[in-house]
């Protein structure tokens, strides 16, 4: 009976002990992302300013504003979007309305998969042998939106693909038996009821392309341009490669961190609107799809 | 007659209707291929480029080497070559040829040798000088430009072996703008990419498993929901900014504790890493252990089991599987990762044998090489090829990926 006693209550001490622990961990993590933000947020704060955010580098990227990266930065967004939302959307309505299960499928899943592991730096080089030397775009928009197209693609589809899977067979049938043909269906139907969904991986896909460096070094990013692109052929500055540069190879490191920090406050900032954004819309069109 | 029209007018139609639905379904299908398309776009383009780097020799475009006309050797390795030019080797016995002490001729050395006025105003007669330089020298290894080759050149062309795969890969001297000769030997990259990998992972791991374990089986519904989203956020952040994140606290603190004389090293690169593996590993694992069957969990607490006992004996081997391919794509990512690291780890081309030195990873080398190396050159596609097997790298981690996730279903049925 003692010995019982005294086993159970070990057995109580490491379950408490354990249990605490992970629940020391998990927090830590969260605790980390609060330092990591807090961090950015309290050092970049100061620079913010009006005329960081609408000026010209000056003095060797040590003084003035991002502006012209900012700038550079929204047309990338555009542009991947412009390539990457409709052929996503398209793709990934073929993948769940239209093919039967097979092979064929089974290929499309798991190319798009290993797409989705291809290391950013190596869509660099692809872009760059493809779009830069190749077809002959140069150092342009173009040449990096298409890159950085091809690099959120897998993710466009993958989120549109569960956003299409969310929607109930019963729509669908319904629909096919009053007469309408599959793109009827798909288009006036399923894709309606989807779009919120949609919408919400396309926001996440955005602040996934704003973020990423490696595919736009050789594509289009310039590290010093003081004018903004006037058109797609042209070379652009963008936030987190001047982020790069100012941090690790600008000319004179200790003046441009305040310079440094602004910025990447900036790319936080846009990154945590279009993750919050992201949230609040399934939230949002989740209660009301439920409620109709 | 007229009934007759209206059937041909509404056949019209519906095989309008037709060919438009299939209209669309191509359309539909051609976008679908689109990702197959652009992975078999990158692996053309990549091995095209990247293959480059066997079939031309290593040797600087436009420039030659010589011997003297009696010297035996024909063929040099590209190291042999380097270790000459360093005076690692000073006898031409060494190489398997006569007892002769080399020696080192560039260019610029010719002024040593003959005066302003002997070699002309214009340097006119500097090919007939090298010329003559070389062949009255015999244990002479010249290096110089095309240009001042003589028409009339005594000397003997030193042929330069061309870089195999193996020597790629094997070789442990990542110089590739060194002269004379280029050394391509990518060993010191793979082996920085893999303890940095690694060592992410080792500290990635007990924590996302942890935390992974308190999210799915300990937590409550409200502070998992709370919980979760925080930390796939950690996700969303870009990885520059982990990297300057990375730079001004990460590298100055491991610079402190291990009391170093730079803090950018691979453990710096490791600590950045986990932290950007942690929400895959976590996401993952927490996927696989809801799954756990409610049937299995109550099974063990009804035997008497501590809510503990069940979750390492019963809900962690269940989902196995699920751990280790988060894992496994944890490292994918790691070893992927370009900006974080190559502002981090302080990018010494050496072969690592402590993560408290400066390393350097491949794609860290082809981001930091590639802007510099002229377009189709040796340099170029020798970065092509290491993209190649960065490709495979993550490839087959993908595949293995694939591979334990599919074993997992079956066993479910």
């Amino acid at each position: 009976m003692k010995k019982e006693n005294r086993l159970a209550k070990r057995k109580r001490r490491n379950q408490k002990i354990a249990f605490g622990l992970f629940q020391f961990v998990s927090y830590s993590i969260v605790a980390l992302l609060f330092i990591i933000l807090a961090f950015i947020v309290i050092k970049g704060i100061g620079v913010i300013s009006w005329e960081f955010i609408s000026e010209m580098p000056k003095e060797g990227m040590t003084q003035g504003g991002i502006y012209p990266a900012i700038v550079g930065t929204l047309c990338l967004v555009l542009g991947s979007m412009l390539f990457a939302f409709p052929v996503g959307v398209l793709a990934a309505i073929y993948m769940n309305e239209y093919v039967k299960d097979g092979w064929p499928k089974r290929i499309i899943k798991q190319m798009t998969n290993n797409l989705a592991g291809v290391p950013s730096i190596v869509f660099g080089l692809f872009g760059m042998a493809l779009f830069v030397n190749k077809l002959e775009f140069g150092d342009s928009l173009l040449a990096g939106s298409l890159t950085l197209g091809l690099l959120v693609l897998p993710v466009v589809i993958r989120t549109t693909e569960e956003s299409l899977k969310a929607v109930e067979d019963t729509f669908r049938h319904a629909s096919l038996a009053l007469g309408a043909t599959k793109w009827q269906t798909t288009s006036k139907v399923v894709l309606p009821i989807a779009f919120p969904n949609i919408l919400t991986g396309l926001i996440l896909s955005i602040g996934r392309v704003s973020g990423e460096t490696a595919p736009i070094l050789f594509t289009v990013a310039a590290y010093f341009l003081p004018k903004l692109p006037t058109s797609i052929f042209d070379q652009a500055m963008a936030l987190p490669y001047h982020l790069y540069v100012i941090s690790t190879s600008g000319t004179n490191i200790e003046a441009s961190r305040a310079m440094a920090y602004g910025t990447a406050l900036i790319l936080i900032v846009i990154v945590l609107i279009s993750n919050l954004l992201a949230n609040a819309l399934r939230k949002y069109f989740g209660r009301k799809v439920k409620m109709n | 007659m007229y009934f007759c029209g209206e059937n041909k007018f509404t056949d019209l139609k519906t095989n309008f209707k037709q060919i438009k639905e299939k209209i669309i379904e191509t359309i539909l299908m051609l976008s679908s291929a689109s990702t197959s398309i652009t992975v078999v776009l990158i692996v053309f383009f990549l091995f095209i480029e990247g293959a480059g780097v066997f079939s031309k020799k290593p040797i600087e475009e436009g420039f030659l080497l010589a011997v003297h006309p009696s010297n035996s050797i024909q063929k040099l390795e590209p190291s042999q070559i380097k270790d000459i030019f360093d005076q690692k080797i000073t006898n031409w016995s060494a190489l398997g040829g006569k007892n002769e002490p080399i020696v080192l001729f560039r260019t610029e050395d010719i002024t040593e040798y003959y005066t302003e006025e002997e070699l002309g105003e214009n340097f006119e007669h500097f090919p007939a000088k090298i010329d003559e330089y070389i062949t009255k020298t015999p244990g002479v290894i010249a290096f110089f430009s095309d240009k001042y080759k003589a028409k009339d050149f005594h000397g003997k062309e030193l042929d330069v072996n061309k870089i195999s795969v193996f020597k790629f890969l094997s070789g442990e001297e990542w110089f590739p703008t060194a002269q004379p000769v280029a050394q391509m030997g990518v060993k010191p990259l793979i082996l920085g990419t893999l303890w940095v990998s690694f060592g992410a992972i080792l500290i990635a791991l007990p924590i996302g498993l942890a935390a992974a374990i308190y999210l799915s089986e300990i937590a409550r519904k409200r502070t998992r929901n709370i919980l979760k989203p925080l930390i796939e956020l950690l996700a969303g952040i870009p990885s520059v900014v982990y990297g300057f994140f990375g730079l001004v606290v990460i590298v100055p603190l491991v610079q402190d504790v291990f009391n170093l004389p730079v803090g950018e090293t691979g453990l710096a690169g490791s600590i950045v890493l986990a932290i950007m593996a942690l929400p895959t590993i976590i996401t993952i694992s927490e996927d696989a252990m809801s799954n756990t069957p409610r049937a299995m969990k109550e099974a063990s607490l009804a035997l008497g089991a501590s809510q503990w006992q069940t979750i390492y004996k019963v809900v962690v081997p269940y989902s196995a599987s699920g751990i280790t391919a988060g894992a496994i794509l944890g490292i994918g990512r790691a070893i992927g990762e370009t900006m974080a690291v190559l502002m981090v780890t302080g990018n010494a081309a050496v072969i690592p044998n402590t993560l408290l030195a400066p390393v350097r990873t491949i794609p860290a080398t082809i981001a930091a090489e590639l802007g510099e190396a002229a377009s189709g050159g040796m340099h170029y596609k020798a970065l092509f090829a290491l993209g190649c097997i960065l490709f495979l790298i993550t490839f087959c981690i993908n595949m293995l990926v694939e591979l334990v996730t599919n074993r997992k279903s079956h066993k479910k049925h």
